[in-house]
């Protein structure tokens, strides 16, 4: 028995049946939002650069004021097209490709996002080191 | 209608071939000069400027990033009740477009005709 002192109704409440209520609805917007900041930054910073050579890019990117939004950006943008694509795998797939797409999609996300970060660390302090 | 699948449409684009492309990017940059120049290799010419691949790959992720950024913000205000009118819902669809065609145009020409 659980030592929880509320009701039945009281635990359940808000949650729905799948037990996690509407995080996944609000992770999306509240990323939507955060992605819309993020996303027009890079946008913006992009065009701006003077040109796209390795040293201008690299010298840019090891910028703590480049490396950390673009962290931000990795983990915001890849968490809210994970949510996304759930969805549309949810809606158009079922039974063993439905879950072996969702399993894709996981490994998927959580790899693209360690060779990203990693990739703007060591930009960040190989670069940082050199100049 | 039409702008909902657009939405789907465009996410699942910028989630698969646009990770892939930041990903593959990044991790070039990360691998040295060598690495970074055979990115560069598969989307410009021998002068610098974009090839076909270049020209398709970036007009049409720049549109579908545009284009999911304003049916996003449109999901936004019809998440507060806003907009369901049949005429006003239908000018909100019509806007996305209108709107990413619009930055589409006006970011490359900043890039192409702006330096």
């Amino acid at each position: 028995m659980s030592m929880d002192k509320s009701t039945s109704i009281g635990r359940v409440r808000g949650l729905g049946s799948a037990k996690e209520g509407t995080d996944h609805w609000l992770h999306q917007r509240i990323t939507a939002g955060s992605n819309l900041l993020l996303m027009l930054w890079f946008v913006l910073s992009l065009a701006r650069l003077p040109g796209y050579d390795y040293a201008t890019v690299t010298g840019w990117l090891a910028s703590p004021w480049a490396a950390i939004p673009m962290i931000l950006l990795v983990t915001s943008v890849f968490y809210h097209f994970r949510l996304g694509l759930q969805v549309v795998i949810e809606d158009y797939e079922k039974d063993v490709t439905r879950i072996a797409l969702l399993v894709l999609l996981n490994f998927f996300t959580v790899a693209a996002a360690a060779i990203a970060i990693f990739s703007i660390l060591s930009i960040a302090f190989t670069t940082g080191a050199a100049a | 209608m039409l702008v909902s699948i657009v939405h789907r449409a465009t996410g699942t684009a910028m989630a698969t071939v646009g990770t892939i492309l930041l990903v593959w990017w990044l991790a070039a940059l990360a691998g040295g000069e060598a690495r970074y120049a055979g990115f560069l290799d598969t989307f410009t010419v021998e002068s610098g400027g974009l090839n076909v691949i270049g020209y398709i790959v970036g007009i049409g992720l720049s549109w579908v990033f545009f284009q999911h950024l304003a049916s996003g913000v449109r999901h936004l205000v019809l998440d507060t009740g806003a907009g369901f009118e049949l005429k006003r819902n239908k000018i909100g669809a019509l806007l996305t477009f209108v709107f990413s065609v619009l930055a589409t145009i006006a970011f490359w020409a900043w890039l192409l005709a702006g330096k």
